[in-house]
């Protein structure tokens, strides 16, 4: 991104922005959690943005993206501007060698986050179950880690850590983040069902015609009810209560990982919704703010351009699509065409499944250039991306596609023997393909170094045959 | 709309002067981690280390450098499929058909990790030969070899033994006596009003005396066939093995001095720089290097001073009637060395110690004579010659 630094940020100013921008963004009808605002390094901010929280657990595997992070940001290719903890406070970073302009942007910016965070339904369900302190909470649980390297010795931990991040997306957010354990009896099964459930599934999860069907299975006369009793596609959870030798500390550091993983779910679940979001409001409470020098309005501006461009550099095309430019030309159209109300209640009540599929139409779609592609090899051997037919279900669908699942394939518990072995399986039909064999195995390597029992996968190969990875 | 049921509202807060985060450096330190985790990996890795054809660019130096790729934390992830392609989004003109190609691999791949996708990084991992030699023995759990010490091979050394009261002015050790000066002045002050600063009792003198010790000093000699038929890669094996038993050598002796000899039909004496470059057309005859080996071994190193070593590479082949020649001289070589390796690169690995060469050794070997014989066809077999040189090394040793 070009870019020259101008003079470092005038501290005093702001600081007198702030609280004018932010009573600008109330009298527009966001409504937010006080943000505490810090100006940091930039070596400060890289860290922030990779471990994904200022104060986080250590592991090689950050080490890795920081310097990944690093390289790119040393050769330019990558700015952080700013990074925000919901919560309440909530908690912003801005980085102190940007220009007054651009970090006046990225204060209304995050104003857009923090309105989005307090009133989107996932992230007010996952932010009730994890609390309104991530930042100080997982620094405790830092310490807490940082204290079983002294007990335990690093080699120890670190074992336990590849396993539980490794799965770090293996979460079910369809249950709440503290679950009872399974029934022991066949009875009591009915009982768990009717817990409530939240959002969607609590209220069509069961259908009235379906009530029988479920009826008929369980009543076996209070035989040992299978562990799990259904596929437990909550891996971190399933290992954390159930690995037959696990020890205290290594189940603290599985639910540290877990409860992390819920928090961040909802920043992936509304990528682009939230990005666009802030996007918008940021363009518009810098229009709307009139106690901002000309100047410094128009050197703000063109940094939002550079932030919601699609392409990067003197390209005409991509082949990705930046969330922030997405978001906010649908925010743009949303609020041009249906109201303000209309997205206000959007932004409380959708996710980016059922935005995309809801408010990217076909005229928007056009008019942005967007399109599906598929990769070949070309006949050199390198890699070829092939244009499909524009067909906005398709297109929505390819958006979505990286976004199912958290992200990851679907694996799930399907069995634990009475010897205390571990079936894994992968839903191979859903995810369209098999996993890749070898990373599997890797990855059933840590999961043995803590269930310390037999580990066995199922998936299928390239033909479709099954194939089976295990380590025992 | 903004009420908030009565909810105080805390303003928020901007805070632009916290130096305390400069103090950071977790994203170091996890990155250190993963560079302790990747030198484990390379330790376990060491036969193909050991292997690599770039370690050996610069064989004087006393490190090699490793290109290491970052280590991957893995997760599931799905098969890539080269048959139904991968789909995306993308943006920008194009029209349904059009086939785009990457401009420049790893554009944009941020957060992802590692991962098959472009432009992945890679960084050189710098590994000191002495550690890597120690990888090897404690890999091959040998025990540390320790120099011959039988009578023939003792150097005569004067050694500091202890202080005496009379002996030459130039050998007095005036930090001795003034500690002893000091002594007896604390002892006579109580007594006696004043001290003399410096008595002749206080004079301490460094007695020397005459010891055998074991020669610590080495000489190997690395003799290699040049002739037309010992190619590039040939050669290259060669060098790799005499890297690595010189430097299994040199943890054994505390000064090794180093001797190249190339051959055709006759022979040359080079400097370790072009020894490797040196190539010659002409028929291989043998003899023509033991001889010049054997000179230079009882001319210029003294058997009771150095524990000798000669390593001879060649594809095997040799005259026919060199045979008689080459054979006496071996068997001269044989009395005068601790050991004599052969390394053999054969044209054909079926036919290793088939050869004309390959027979000779076989045949001192079976006469008991220390001498060892080593198969390198391919690099991968390099990690083999050196295991088993070692271990003979090793054996001798016990």
């Amino acid at each position: 991104m070009p870019f020259t630094p101008n003079s470092p940020v005038s501290n005093a100013d702001l600081a007198e922005y702030t609280p004018k921008l932010e009573a600008l963004a109330r009298d527009q009808g966001l409504d937010f959690y006080p943000v505490d605002f810090e100006v940091v390094p930039p070596s400060f901010m890289m860290e922030v943005a990779v471990y994904g929280l200022p104060v986080r657990m250590p592991h090689w595997s950050f080490g890795v993206r920081y310097i990944y992070q690093y390289i790119q940001h040393r050769m330019g290719h990558s700015r952080i501007f700013e990074v925000v903890f919901p919560g309440n406070p909530n908690r912003a970073y801005l980085v102190n060698n940007n220009s007054l302009a651009e970090n006046t942007l990225v204060t209304a910016h995050v104003l857009g986050h923090a309105d989005f965070s307090k009133n989107n339904e996932l992230f007010a369900r996952m932010q009730s179950q994890v609390g309104y302190h991530i930042v100080e909470q997982a620094a405790e649980r830092a310490h807490r880690i940082e204290e079983a390297i002294g007990d335990h010795g690093q080699k120890r931990v670190e074992a336990v850590l590849d396993a539980a991040l490794a799965l770090e997306q293996n979460i079910d957010v369809n249950f709440a983040i503290n679950r009872p354990e399974y029934p022991e009896r066949m009875e009591r099964r009915r009982a768990e069902d009717e817990r409530p459930r939240s959002g969607f599934q609590g209220r069509f999860g069961q259908l009235p015609g379906e009530e029988d069907a479920h009826g008929t299975e369980p009543e076996r006369g209070g035989g040992r009810a299978p562990i799990p009793p259904r596929a437990e596609y909550d891996l971190l959870w399933f290992i954390a209560h159930y690995a037959p030798d696990l020890e205290g500390w290594e189940q603290d550091i599985f639910l540290s990982v877990r409860e992390e993983s819920f928090y961040f779910y909802p920043v992936f679940g509304c990528q682009i919704m939230n990005e666009g979001w802030a996007s918008y409001w940021h363009a518009r409470l810098l229009r709307e703010a009139d106690f901002l020098p000309q100047q410094l309005y128009l050197d703000a501006i063109r940094a939002h351009s550079d932030v919601v461009r699609p392409y990067a550099g003197e390209d005409s095309v991509a082949l990705s699509i930046n969330p922030y430019h997405v978001g906010f030309r649908m925010w743009e159209r949303i609020i041009a065409e249906h109201g303000l109300e209309t997205a206000l209640r959007l932004r409380a009540e959708e996710d980016d499944f059922s935005f995309v599929r809801n408010w990217l139409d076909e005229d928007l779609a056009d008019e942005l250039q967007l399109f599906s592609y598929t990769t070949r090899q070309g006949r050199g051997g390198e890699e070829q991306y092939v244009i499909q037919e524009r067909d906005i279900h398709a297109l929505r669908e390819a958006i979505l596609h990286p976004k199912f699942n958290y992200g990851a394939p679907r694996v799930y518990v399907a069995e634990m023997g009475t010897d205390g072995s571990l079936l894994l399986r992968h839903d191979y039909v859903t995810d369209g393909r098999g996993l890749d064999l070898d990373r599997a195995q890797k990855v059933l390597d840590y999961v043995h170094r803590v269930w310390r029992r037999p580990v066995r996968l199922e998936t299928v190969d390239a033909k479709g045959q099954p194939q089976v990875v295990e380590k025992s | 709309m903004t009420s908030d049921n009565g909810e105080t509202r805390t303003p928020s807060r901007m805070a632009t002067d916290n130096r305390w985060y400069d103090l950071f450096s977790r994203g170091s330190r996890d990155w250190l981690r993963h560079n302790e985790k990747v030198r484990e990996t390379v330790r376990e890795e060491l036969p193909n280390l050991i292997s690599g054809s770039d370690v050996l660019s610069r064989p004087s130096d006393r490190t090699v450098q490793v290109p290491v790729r970052f280590l991957e934390h893995y997760r599931f992830r799905l098969r890539d499929d080269p048959q139904e392609g991968e789909a995306g989004v993308g943006q920008g003109d194009g029209q349904p058909g059009d086939v785009l190609r990457r401009a420049q691999p790893g554009e944009g791949e941020g957060g992802s990790e590692g991962g098959s996708g472009g432009g992945e990084l890679r960084f050189v991992l710098e590994l000191k030969v002495d550690d890597i030699v120690d990888w090897i023995w404690a890999e091959l759990q040998l025990p540390d070899l320790k120099p011959k010490t039988t009578d023939a091979l003792t150097d005569e050394d004067l050694i500091q033994e202890g202080w005496d009261k009379r002996g030459p002015r130039a050998r007095l050790d005036r930090r001795r006596t003034v500690k002893e000066a000091i002594k007896r002045r604390s002892v006579q002050e109580q007594s006696e009003g004043e001290a003399t600063p410096f008595s002749n009792e206080d004079l301490r003198y460094r007695q020397l005396a005459r010891r055998k010790r074991p020669a610590t000093n080495a000489v190997v000699v690395f003799l290699l066939d040049v002739s037309a038929s010992m190619d590039a890669s040939r050669r290259k094996l060669a060098k790799s093995f005499f890297f690595w038993a010189m430097q299994g050598l040199r943890r054994q002796y505390g000064q090794v001095e180093t001797v190249f000899i190339a051959h055709t039909n006759q022979a040359w004496e080079f400097s370790e720089e072009e020894f490797f470059q040196a190539s010659a057309t002409g028929g291989t005859v043998a003899s023509s290097g033991f001889r010049l080996a054997r000179d230079i071994l009882t001319e210029r190193f003294d058997p009771a001073q150095y524990n000798q070593y000669l390593f001879y590479a060649s594809d095997g082949d040799n005259f026919g009637d060199d045979r008689r020649s080459a054979e006496a001289l071996l068997g001269e070589l044989c009395r005068l060395v601790n050991f004599m390796g052969f390394v053999e690169t054969p044209q054909n690995p079926l036919e290793a110690s088939k050869s004309e060469m390959g027979r000779l050794f076989k045949a001192l070997a079976a006469r008991n004579h220390p001498v060892g014989s080593y198969t390198v066809h391919e690099e991968s077999e390099i990690w083999e010659a050196i295991r088993l040189f070692f271990q003979h090394q090793a054996e001798e040793a016990a």
